[in-house]
């Protein structure tokens, strides 16, 4: 099977030059993310803002526990994402908490969000969303006034926002309609000009170029670890780009 | 828009049925000379089939020929090709039904496609369950642990098979049956006032599809949402397409065949190519005015958006323009197979579907891959082909042993030979 899918790969990158596919030279294991995916022409004002003064940079995860490992484990992508930017920014402090929602729809994650803003204050809150709604299908329309609702209490709070969408899955592709709202979440970055974490595009990326073999029928817990690694440096590479924050100046600023 | 008083009183189809054979849809060049029975509107068979083919590859994981289907060029896809030409040849069809046999015998003979759609629904239905409980029985995965809750419907299967049966619990990539199921039940009314006043039903189908819109009409959906293709909204297509049937194609040719029509067609075409563009080359995306942007999106399906049915239209109309019933290429042995899966559409949609499955089975547990992609995706045309020719055969061997085995219903484009 490896060897069918490595000569599919190949004639298909000779037979088409598929848009927007940047055909870097990543070895297998290296995380790499087209620089496309990973550039926002939003910004996050705050996250600079904190950086600059030499705050902590206090980053809250909400999210619906796309996986078995998310809890307090430091395998999961927020404490990747917080490792990776502690490296980068060794000047800085970055706190990271996780709130789980597990089993909410956007609309009754929100709920609860006045008051976990004002207990938490966080500098940054990276809002992962979307799938419980996709497996329940959820009106679209009612989903994107969640979520834009959402992100409103999340900046009058004096936040930024990452919005982080569905995960590729290719095993439940058939099953799930995750399109609605990946495009939804979409119109929503763009409303309110915030940055979006393509995770889906990104983790399809990682499955076509063979990175990770996510059509896998016994993916393991490894495989979970390593995929919440490369999705966790990758949202911090998305949130130094957004702060438009140049790592080497923050140390000379010490 | 002329009015309806061109069909007289008294035999409202007759002369109105025999100029949509002659010169359906919307040939320029109006009525000529031929011998209405012995010509098959190929055209449609040919659209209907190929927007089969297009929706096989669709319900596919992206792979090569994913960039060959028309959606990655404008706005719509091939469900709006297959719910046009369902209008048209069902008005077609049983609108000739219903001028000589009448209205209940031909409203008894649509009941009687809409129970076969609905058995094909619920087989379709039974393939779905077999493969997730199949999943949930053998895929194991940390990483995807949310998405596995689309599971939970196997925990209570009283409730999602009743649902299911009730058309309420539409899993994904099965929402096609359930619309054409609800827009053929409407049917016999639809066309009784067509042949009457043929403007008027379209009119009001218009004035449906702005209500759906401005009071957000819906179905809902078990265990949450709506629909995902509004039938109040796409019925305008539907009944578009047997207005176009009953003549409105015909009195429409000069407008079909004036050069600005055509200006405008190109024009939103290329508009729309270049928007999808900017979807798949993200470098592009900075070229895109946010206003139009924000006014655009999102360009929603479940509602049949405007720019969705505006794009249809221009497709169909330089369609229309530059491809002639008459062309030679309509008979060659490369479009036979296409023409086929169109005449038998129903069959071979469910077929469609069914390979949809199938080939996702094998992607998923034998071998993925690109070259393997695109095998899978050949085969079931291929697949499509054949049992389409074998559906072609049948129906010609049972005509031949008698006149009473020869069933003559919608599948036929163009009617029944």
């Amino acid at each position: 099977m490896r060897a069918i899918s490595r000569v599919g790969l190949g004639l298909c990158l000779l037979a088409m030059l598929a848009p927007g596919v940047a055909l870097a030279d990543d070895a297998p294991g290296s995380c790499n993310v087209p620089a496309y995916l990973l550039t926002s022409d939003a910004s996050l004002p705050k996250v600079a803002e904190a950086l600059k003064a030499s705050r902590p940079l206090d980053i809250l995860v909400v999210g619906s526990r796309s996986s078995t490992i998310m809890t307090a484990d430091a395998t999961s992508y927020p404490w990747r994402m917080q490792s990776a930017l502690q490296e980068k920014l060794p000047a800085a402090t970055v706190n990271v908490a996780v709130e789980l929602k597990v089993k909410k729809t956007a609309e009754e994650a929100i709920a609860g969000f006045a008051k976990m803003l004002e207990e938490r204050k966080p500098v940054l809150v990276v809002w992962q969303t979307g799938t419980f709604d996709a497996t329940r299908s959820v009106d679209p329309d009612e989903f994107r006034d969640a979520v834009d609702e959402g992100v409103a209490l999340i900046k009058t709070a004096g936040a930024d926002v990452i919005l982080m969408n569905l995960q590729y899955s290719p095993r439940t592709e058939t099953m799930i309609s995750s399109a609605p709202y990946l495009d939804n979440l979409r119109v929503v970055a763009q409303k309110h000009e915030i940055p979006l974490f393509d995770r889906f595009a990104i983790m399809r990326e990682w499955n076509e170029k063979g990175e990770f073999d996510l059509f896998s029928p016994s993916p393991g817990i490894d495989l979970a670890k390593r995929v919440h690694d490369c999705i966790g440096r990758a949202l911090a590479s998305l949130v130094i780009e957004a702060a438009r924050i140049n790592p080497g100046e923050l140390r000379i600023q010490r | 828009m002329t009015s309806v008083a061109e069909s007289p009183a008294g035999a409202p189809f007759g002369p109105v049925a025999t100029d949509a054979v002659q010169a359906q849809p919307a040939k320029p060049r109006a009525a000529r000379p031929e011998s209405a029975a012995s010509k098959r509107e190929l055209r449609l068979d040919l659209f209907r089939g190929l927007a089969l083919w297009l929706i096989f590859i669709d319900h596919l994981p992206p792979n090569l020929l994913t960039w060959l289907t028309i959606r990655n060029y404008g706005f719509s896809d091939a469900t709006e090709i297959f719910i046009f030409i369902s209008g048209y040849t069902a008005a077609f069809v049983y609108g000739r039904a219903m001028v000589e046999q009448g209205f209940v015998v031909a409203a008894a003979r649509i009941l009687k496609r809409v129970w076969q759609i609905y058995v094909a629904h619920v087989f379709l239905f039974t393939i779905f369950l077999a493969e997730i409980s199949y999943v949930a029985t053998s895929f194991e995965s940390p990483l995807y642990s949310e998405e596995m809750g689309i599971l939970d419907f196997l925990k209570q299967p009283d409730v999602t098979i009743v649902q299911a049966l009730l058309l309420r619990f539409r899993p994904v990539n099965m929402d096609v049956l359930p619309l054409y199921i609800v827009l053929m039940f409407f049917l016999p009314p639809i066309l009784w006032l067509m042949l009457r006043k043929a403007d008027l039903a379209l009119t009001l189908s218009v004035a449906l599809y702005a209500a759906t819109w401005h009071f957000d009409l819906y179905l809902s959906a078990y265990p949450s949402g709506v629909w995902a293709f509004n039938p109040f909204a796409w019925q305008l297509l539907f009944v578009f397409g047997a207005w176009c049937a009953l003549g409105g194609a015909q009195r429409m040719a000069r407008i079909l065949s004036s050069n600005i029509t055509l200006a405008l067609s190109i024009a939103y075409l290329l508009a729309a190519f270049f928007v999808t563009l900017t979807w798949y080359v993200p470098q592009l995306h900075p070229l895109m005015p946010r206003l139009i942007e924000q006014w655009m999106y999102p360009i929603n399906k479940t509602d049949l958006d405007v720019l969705r049915f505006a794009h249809f239209l221009a497709l169909a109309a330089i369609t229309v323009r530059f491809l002639h019933r008459d062309w030679p290429g309509l008979k060659s042995p490369w479009l036979r197979p296409v023409i086929l899966c169109g005449q038998h559409s129903l069959e071979i949609f469910c077929l469609g579907i069914f390979l949809a499955f199938a080939g996702y089975f094998i992607l998923a547990e034998i071998a993925g891959g690109t070259l393997m992609h695109f095998v899978v995706s050949m085969s079931g045309v291929v697949l499509m082909s054949a049992a389409a020719w074998l559906f072609s055969w049948y129906k010609r061997v049972a005509a031949k042993a008698g006149p009473r085995a020869a069933s003559n219903d919608a599948d036929l484009a163009g009617g029944a030979a």
